[in-house]
């Protein structure tokens, strides 16, 4: 993003330089965005808490390291957001759920933690769908967020209220997490650059429990630079997940000029398909040409179980879900039904009154797939065809680097489009679910426009390779200028 | 085809996850399972003879780590955000008469 532009329109590698040199303070990039989201927080409903004077607090503390030669680097006085999934002892964790409503956390999530340790200023958080359950920003007790490049339509899920808060510039960037498609689907839809790292990249310590063994955090934000500032703070080893990989975090922002040259990158037909939009299609050839052009060789690969992906993804998740929610039972944290007659009844009607539609329905499914009698034909199996869709990858990896495609069939839907009908939502995540089942890193790239809504290109590679994702999207923006438009009525 | 859900295959779910439904939640909520039962159902197609079920993306073992103590007492912060407490305990109603 140009270092020309009003603050504003900058990315957080931008807004770095110009604290660096002096440009502008911490204190007032806080404030250039406090009002900002003074002015556009409510028409879009993207933050469920703002913290005016937290931010001004950590402005002032990030302009006082800098005078005295002490900045912590390039994040240092960058004002973001929290997904409000992530625990902050200083402000409310709902995790868009009456389950958690006015829950503050005692501590705060390890990936808030590493970002203030670089100076990170916390705006507020964003909304999201319940427990991060759904892909339009709809099933959230603080209601639906909207998509500010056509407020009728939405911005995607679960991680909504962080994509549509920086496609409106109301922060230069937000934390997101995903499960399935979490970060990428909305970073597509609201013409964002958003990366998934792989599993065990980034600490799960004090992020709201989904389905442990594919929730992953990642930052969404304007360009591939920014998401590579952004992952080196977020990502490493934490003593606090055992899940947490050991491996040393590359210097991304370093590796981001790495040439493309001679980069071979999968085109999997199967994700070209029917029920792909002829729109987002056309953008997405064009986006792989101007790969081609800047040097990578496009190589015809096959993922011959991704059509398995999303019914093994709808049982796997669910699973993982109902278990791991069976901890808001009203007694340690959460929602607690009023004059309960037994045990049973103060379980029953306090999770009945606390979880919505959508979050019912998954625990519903995850205790039907694991239940006897059904185990072997739903669960077993989902796991089995998890192993054959990693087993795909796996073999395209020994002939490319990158794999690319859409990160969604369409572009961004009308609010309420889908919302009574869960199968139709759940087919959103079509090609996202594929990368979560295996681990894999997965980055969303803004590529075009279709029906003047953002589209975009998805990137997956090799099992801790970000930094050529990373790169690979870094050299497509510098060759083209999706990333840089911002909606008509935020700019 | 598995068969779709009937209204007390569903009563016999929401009794096993803890979760109250109403009678006339029972309808649309069978319904709704049953289409998404309908669209997993699609996978059994899948060859899936001899493959080891993935339960994991990493496969790496367990860390140990040393046996030190690391948190303090923290119960007081703990126990803040519990709708009842009552000296280090959790209140919950009689199951003991």
């Amino acid at each position: 993003m140009s270092d020309a532009a009003p603050l504003h329109a900058r990315g957080v590698a931008a807004l770095g330089r110009a604290l660096e040199s002096g440009e502008c303070s911490a204190l007032e990039l806080a404030e250039a965005y406090l009002a900002r989201i003074d002015a556009h927080g409510e028409a879009l409903n993207a933050f469920v808490a703002v913290d005016p004077d937290g931010a001004r607090a950590a402005a002032r503390a990030s302009d006082a390291r800098r005078a005295a030669g002490h900045a912590r680097g390039p994040l240092d006085g960058v004002p973001l957001a929290h997904k409000d999934i992530f625990c902050t002892a200083s402000l409310p964790t709902t995790c868009g759920s009456r389950m958690l409503e006015g829950y503050v956390s005692p501590f705060d999530a390890t990936v808030v933690e590493r970002l203030a340790a670089a100076g990170a200023v916390t705006l507020g958080k964003a909304n999201m769908d319940e427990f991060a359950m759904g892909s339009s920003n709809e099933n959230s007790v603080h209601g639906p967020v909207a998509n500010p490049w056509d407020t009728d339509r939405v911005p995607g899920g679960s991680s909504g209220g962080s994509a549509a808060l920086v496609a409106a510039r109301l922060a230069p960037a937000a934390t997101g997490t995903d499960t399935g498609g979490s970060i990428r689907q909305p970073a597509a839809f609201c013409g964002l650059t958003g990366i998934k790292p792989t599993y065990g990249r980034v600490s799960r310590w004090g992020m709201v429990a989904f389905a442990s063994s594919l929730d992953q955090a990642g930052p969404l934000a304007a360009t591939a630079e920014d998401c590579a500032l952004l992952l080196a703070a977020m990502a490493g080893h934490d003593p606090r997940d055992a899940t947490s990989s050991e491996l040393p975090v590359p210097d991304y922002a370093r590796a981001l000029d790495t040439d493309v040259a001679g980069l071979r990158v999968g085109v999997p037909e199967e994700l070209f398909a029917d029920g792909l939009d002829a729109g987002v299609e056309a953008c997405v050839r064009e986006a792989l040409a101007e790969l081609e052009r800047a040097g990578a060789t496009l190589v015809p690969v096959s993922l011959p179980n991704q059509r398995h992906g999303i019914p093994a993804y709808y049982v796997v998740a669910p699973a993982e879900a109902s278990s791991n929610l069976s901890r808001f039972d009203g007694v340690r944290f959460g929602h607690r039904a009023e004059r309960p007659a037994d045990l049973r009844d103060l379980y029953e009607r306090s999770r009945a009154e606390g979880f919505g539609p959508e979050v019912r329905r998954r625990i519903l499914i995850g205790a039907y797939v694991l239940s006897a009698g059904y185990y072997d034909a739903f669960y077993r199996q989902a796991q089995q065809v998890r192993q054959l869709i990693a087993n795909d990858f796996a073999r395209a990896f020994e002939s490319v680097d990158v794999i690319a495609g859409p990160t969604t069939p369409d572009v961004a839907f009308a609010r309420g489009a889908k919302s009574e009908d869960p199968v139709a939502m759940y087919l959103n995540d079509l090609y996202t679910v594929t990368a979560s089942l295996a681990g894999l890193p997965s980055m969303s790239v803004p590529c075009g426009f279709s029906d003047s809504m953002p589209v975009g290109l998805q990137l997956t590679g090799r099992a801790f390779d970000e930094g050529r994702l990373l790169s690979l999207a870094h050299r497509y923006q510098g060759r083209t200028d999706h990333h840089a438009r911002l909606p008509e009525a935020f700019r | 085809m598995t068969a779709p859900l009937d209204r007390d295959e569903v009563r016999t779910l929401a009794r096993l996850a803890r979760i109250s439904v109403a009678d006339d939640e029972l309808g649309p909520i069978a319904d709704d399972l049953g289409r998404v039962l309908e669209l997993v159902e699609s996978m059994r197609s899948a060859d899936t003879a001899g493959v080891e079920p993935m339960a994991h993306p990493v496969a790496t073992e367990l860390r140990l780590r040393k046996d030190e103590v690391t948190a303090g007492d923290e119960r007081e912060a703990l126990q803040a955000p519990a709708p009842e407490v009552h000296e280090g305990y959790y209140l919950v109603p009689r199951v003991v008469e």
